[in-house]
């Protein structure tokens, strides 16, 4: 096994695109060092993009905010800024493993370790972000809803790394919640997760909604349907009620020891209807 | 039974919470652990595992692993004998699996190497040939006859005929005609429950390193709660004299009943044999769950009568345990426990134990009470509710007491019940109000303990101090009890007494630190060793003083005249008489050693609040108390521990710690994601309230205080679950798709 501390991301797409063996790339680690331990993985080439200059920065960008592929969630939930933007996507980023884990992970690693569990992913998806994207054939951005292939899959070509995700400007009175089901508080598994993002109008009706629901399918589900119903309501229970239908009716999820696939629906659209509340008080919203 | 031997007495130092001997140790990294221990030359050993539930072993081809260079040794089960005595070839084919694989983690080879990835490498290269055989991990399935046979020809006589050749024994415990007792009850619930097998879930998993010398003489080092005992079974495996074999057990980072047998050291000892070097092996998280103890996993029907003013007219059990893949008398506890909180006329209990392919149960805290406990308190609780009664006014009105008839056999002497439950029904929790939704839970609990061999050497140091040496192994704080208890009879301050935990070479054979024997049992020979060696002392000054010893006594740290007739001589404190001990015949210690009987039973109560989600069946544990007899405090800090300890291990045991076998027989969850027990923020305070009730049979009253505390939360939780949620749940764990379902249905 070698390990390689890349300077640029050029040279670590280079490296990874050149290797006929086993890559993976080092962020935070704290998915691949546990894989290496328990011998799930035997990579043949490590790159750490840790060492990268600037991919350890938050930068303020076109009123939002790029995210470099190596900051650790811990140094985001301490950025006053994304947080006020963006108060849903850090939250779900800051639920991630332990304080010790949250020294170390990152929100890029997240997305990439491929699982329908990941807590940051739904966020993301739901703030419409984007990542930037560096390869053997040069840089190109790609929303982030189109990164997850499958559990383990991304959709990245031979040799590409995501080098920052950016999270957009957005409006007065908008805001965003995440809430993941875990049987335990802390050190956990999401067993279902839903994301909401609202903009509100002036008189606290919702004028545009995302949601996006996790650990429901092989990927992560955008609930388009589901967020329409909200648009023009104040989040009254009949609206929630329908909402959280709609959000079970694009769940597909696994039967597995974590969680049954009822109980995997039906926790989605709980939780969807709850972040829903959350988001919209966020915005200033009535409730 | 010696139940004479309390005094009544004032104490000077136990009851204090005196600074714990290890704390330095554990903080500062010091202590060493079982993967600390090193010799030179030492391999690193590894085990090969069954990938399979059920396989018939065809063939296992080493020479590729023993060809891989680095690699020192390879064993498989034809290095061993096969030993003549069933339990102990039970012990053994567990560690080495002979001719079988009976479930999915079992040992079949092992290797020793250079490093640790030349071991992996060589498990890579043995081959074995498996025939994967029908198999079976349900105790309801495997007790059905047809259903795949995991061992033949285990079934003891007293096994009706026409069972599964997996039921291999049967037991019967009560007294009365149950018929007559149900036919004058105004209600009888019958129900059936289940409960997951859980893992006792200690920090740190197995370690040993064995050294096996040319001359067939061996150490071994290694994490235990019983050194003696891991003797016994090894030197048998070996074919070793007891002399030969020393075993140094190591600081140990929990056990709670499951490291008090072997899996890794016979096979250690069995590689470096066969190396000519020491061999270390440390199990990782993985085989941890796979293949060491877990609880066993239980079905269970209970039926219990009541009249309408709560009085209970009748009981019956019909227990079916399975301990795994080997026999196991577990479910003979359960059975025997079900009912001892209360006085019946007539009780019966019946169970079964079934071989499933699962590994093989090892003890955990009270086995097999908080299985049979939760099912027959559940009843209780339900019928409780049926009457509009006060559940622990009817636990009162039923409650075993002095004189009572246990559900066992034996009559009750002095013991704890009445006195906890009125201390828990007169307790601020028990009268808090509950917010809409929530719902509150008691159970009662109740252990045997144990007493047990027990030997004890204590030495007085010319500067004054003492040494205690024992062989108990201190998983709950027996040193500082040990010493507080030495103190406390010699008269001298705490800090002067240094108690130590010595090898099998050192000192005469202890039973295992388990049956929450050692405070109890080592205690009273720690006790009695002080008074010996206060007989010497007391000899010593008698000598000095020119007067006859019995005209000498100890007061106060210091031998005195005995009355105005023996002399007028100054006290001579220990100190002084240590100083001096060369001159006036060598040395002075004392030792004792005992067979202990007496221990005292043992009952708890606990009372917990919950609030369910109804919308994602999750539990939250609002408030919690629990009240035990601990016959004496020694230290009460430490006390508490294990109340605490045991109501957090039989929450996670309630709510979400499980057993999860796929249809393809492999255990899903072998580490602690997916194995949950509770983390801290999923838990508020636990409350304790130690009482007092002597334990006549110490000389302090000390009752052992380990056990029982894990017994009560199944049901506790279950019940106050349960009027959470407005309906009677009868499995554990109670995860919340468990919970979700039976609150909608769906599922
Ligand atoms: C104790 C513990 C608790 C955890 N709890 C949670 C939890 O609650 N929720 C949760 O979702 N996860 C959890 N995890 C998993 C893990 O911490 C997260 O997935 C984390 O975000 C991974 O980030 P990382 O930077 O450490 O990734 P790494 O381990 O460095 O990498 C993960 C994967 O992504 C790839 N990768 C990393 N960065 C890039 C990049 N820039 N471009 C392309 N590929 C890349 C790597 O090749 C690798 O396959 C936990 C892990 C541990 C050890």
């Amino acid at each position: 096994m070698r390990y390689v501390a890349a300077k640029t991301a050029k040279e670590a797409a280079g490296l990874l695109a050149a290797e006929p063996g086993v890559t993976r790339v080092l962020a935070g680690g704290t998915d691949v060092l546990v894989q290496l331990k328990s011998g799930m993985v035997e990579p043949d080439l490590i790159v750490d993009i840790k060492t990268i200059p600037g991919l350890g920065e938050i930068t303020a960008e076109d009123g939002g905010f790029r995210i470099g592929a190596a900051v650790a969630n811990a140094v985001l939930g301490e950025h006053a800024g994304v947080v006020a933007l963006w108060p849903g996507v850090v939250e779900g980023a800051n639920l991630i493993g332990s304080t010790q884990v949250q020294g170390r992970c990152t929100m890029a690693g997240n997305l990439c370790n491929g699982s329908p569990a990941g807590d940051a992913v739904p966020g993301l998806v739901a703030a419409n972000a984007v990542a930037r994207i560096a390869g053997p054939e040069g840089t190109r951005d790609c929303p982030v809803a189109e990164i997850p292939a499958g559990p383990g899959k991304t959709t990245l070509k031979k040799g590409e790394i995501i080098t920052s995700i950016y999270l957009p400007a957005r409006p007065e009175r908008a805001s965003d919640a995440y809430l993941r089901f875990i049987p335990r508080t802390e050190m956990d598994i999401a067993v279902a997760s839903a994301a909401v993002s609202l903009e509100l109008n002036a008189d606290g009706t919702v004028k545009a909604a995302r949601v996006a629901l996790g650990a429901v399918a092989p990927t992560v589900v955008v609930a388009d349907a589901a967020a329409r119903i909200l648009v023009g309501t104040t989040l009254d229970g009949d609206t929630l009620a329908s909402f959280a239908k709609a959000c079970e009716a694009v769940c597909n999820p696994i039967d597995d020891k974590r969680g049954t696939i009822a109980f995997r629906t039906r926790t989605a659209g709980t939780l969807a209807k709850r972040a829903a509340l959350i988001a919209h008080a966020r915005a200033g919203g009535s409730k | 039974m010696s139940l004479d031997e309390y005094t009544r007495r004032e104490f000077k130092q136990v009851g204090t919470r005196v600074r714990r001997p290890d704390g330095v140790d554990k903080v500062t990294g010091r202590a060493m652990y079982g993967a600390d221990a090193t010799a030179p030359g030492m391999l690193t050993g590894r085990i090969l595992r069954s990938p399979h539930a059920h396989a018939r072993i065809r063939s296992i081809a080493t020479s590729a692993a023993e060809a891989l260079p680095g690699v020192k040794a390879v064993i498989t089960s034809a290095d061993l004998s096969v030993p003549e005595d069933e339990f102990i070839r039970d012990v053994q084919d567990n560690c080495m699996a002979r001719g079988k694989a009976l479930y999915d983690g079992h040992a079949v080879a092992a290797v020793a190497a250079t490093d640790a990835a030349t071991a992996r490498a060589a498990l890579k290269l043995i081959k074995v040939d498996y025939e994967p055989l029908p198999h079976v991990t349900d105790v309801d399935v495997a007790i059905r006859p047809g259903a795949p046979v995991v061992q033949e020809g285990r079934a003891l006589e007293n096994v009706p005929a026409g069972m599964s050749a997996n039921v291999t024994s049967h037991s019967e415990f009560g007294h009365g005609t149950p018929a007559e007792g149900f036919a004058r009850a105004d209600k009888i619930i019958e129900r059936s429950f289940r409960t997951a097998a859980t893992h006792q879930g200690y920090i740190e998993p197995h370690a040993c390193l064995a050294s096996y010398a040319a001359d067939g003489k061996a150490d071994l080092w290694c994490c235990t709660q019983g050194q003696f005992f891991v003797r016994t079974l090894c030197s048998a495996i070996m074919g070793m004299e007891a002399s030969q074999l020393r075993v140094t057990a190591s600081e140990i980072g929990g056990g709670f009943g499951g490291k008090t047998t072997v899996f890794i050291e016979p096979v250690a000892l069995a590689l470096s044999r066969k190396a000519g070097r020491p061999v270390k092996i440390v199990m990782t998280r993985d085989e941890v769950f796979r293949a060491t103890g877990p609880t066993v996993s239980t079905s269970m029907d209970i039926k219990i009568g009541m009249t309408s003013d709560g009085r209970i007219t009748a009981g019956e059990a019909h227990l079916r345990y399975s301990g795994g893949a080997f026999p196991c008398g577990t479910v003979d506890m359960g059975g025997q426990a079900a009912f001892a909180a209360y006085d019946l006329e007539h009780v019966r209990t019946f169970g079964w134990n079934v071989l499933t392919n699962r590994p093989k149960e090892a003890a955990y805290r009270a086995p097999g009470a908080p299985q049979a406990i939760y099912a027959v308190e559940s009843v209780i609780d339900e019928l409780c509710q049926h009457f509009g009664l006060d559940p622990i006014d009817v636990r009162l009105k039923n409650a075993a007491k002095k004189g009572t008839k246990s559900s066992y056999g034996p009559t009750f002497p002095d013991i704890g019940l009445v006195a906890t439950l009125e201390a828990a029904k007169k307790h601020p929790h028990y009268s808090a109000p509950l917010k809409d939704g929530q719902g509150r839970g008691i159970s009662c609990g109740f252990w045997f303990n144990f007493g047990g061999n027990s030997c004890v050497s204590l030495n007085v140091n010319t500067d004054g101090t003492i040494g205690v040496t024992e062989g108990n192994p201190d998983i709950g704080g027996s040193r500082a009890s040990i010493s507080l208890m030495a103190a406390e009879e010699l008269g001298i301050p705490y800090d002067r007494v240094r108690t130590i935990v010595a090898d099998t070479s050192s000192l005469g054979y202890n039973d295992v630190t388990d049956g929450s024997r050692v405070t109890f049992a080592v205690g009273l020979a720690t006790i009695k060793a002080a008074r010996a060696a206060i007989r010497l002392m007391c000899e010593r000054a008698a000598k000095i003083w020119g007067i006859d010893a019995e005209a000498v006594e100890w007061k106060d740290g210091a031998a005195v005249p005995a009355g105005p007739n023996a002399g007028k001589f100054p006290p001579m404190s220990l100190a002084e008489i240590a100083a001096v001990s060369f001159e006036t015949g060598g040395p002075i210690a004392g030792h004792h050693e005992v067979n202990v009987d007496g221990a005292g039973v043992s009952f708890g109560v606990h009372i917990v609040d919950v609030e369910v989600d109804k919308e994602t069946g999750a539990t939250k544990v609002l408030r919690y108390t629990v009240f035990q007899d601990a016959g004496k405090a020694v230290h009460p800090s430490y006390v508490e521990g294990q109340m605490q300890g045991g109501a957090v291990q039989g929450i996670g045991w309630a709510l979400n710690e499980e057993y999860i076998y796929g249809a393809d027989g492999r255990l899903q969850n072998p580490g602690f994601l997916d194995y949950r027990v509770p983390v801290a923020s999923d838990l508020p305070m636990i409350d304790t309230v130690i009482l007092e009730i002597p334990n006549p049979g110490h000389p302090y009253g000390v009752r052992g205080v380990g056990e029982t505390g894990i017994v009560p939360p199944l049901a506790a939780l279950s019940n106050a679950v349960s009027r959470s949620a407005g309906i009677r749940l009868c499995e554990l764990p109670m995860s919340p798709p468990r919970v979700l379902k039976a609150l909608t249905g769906a599922g």
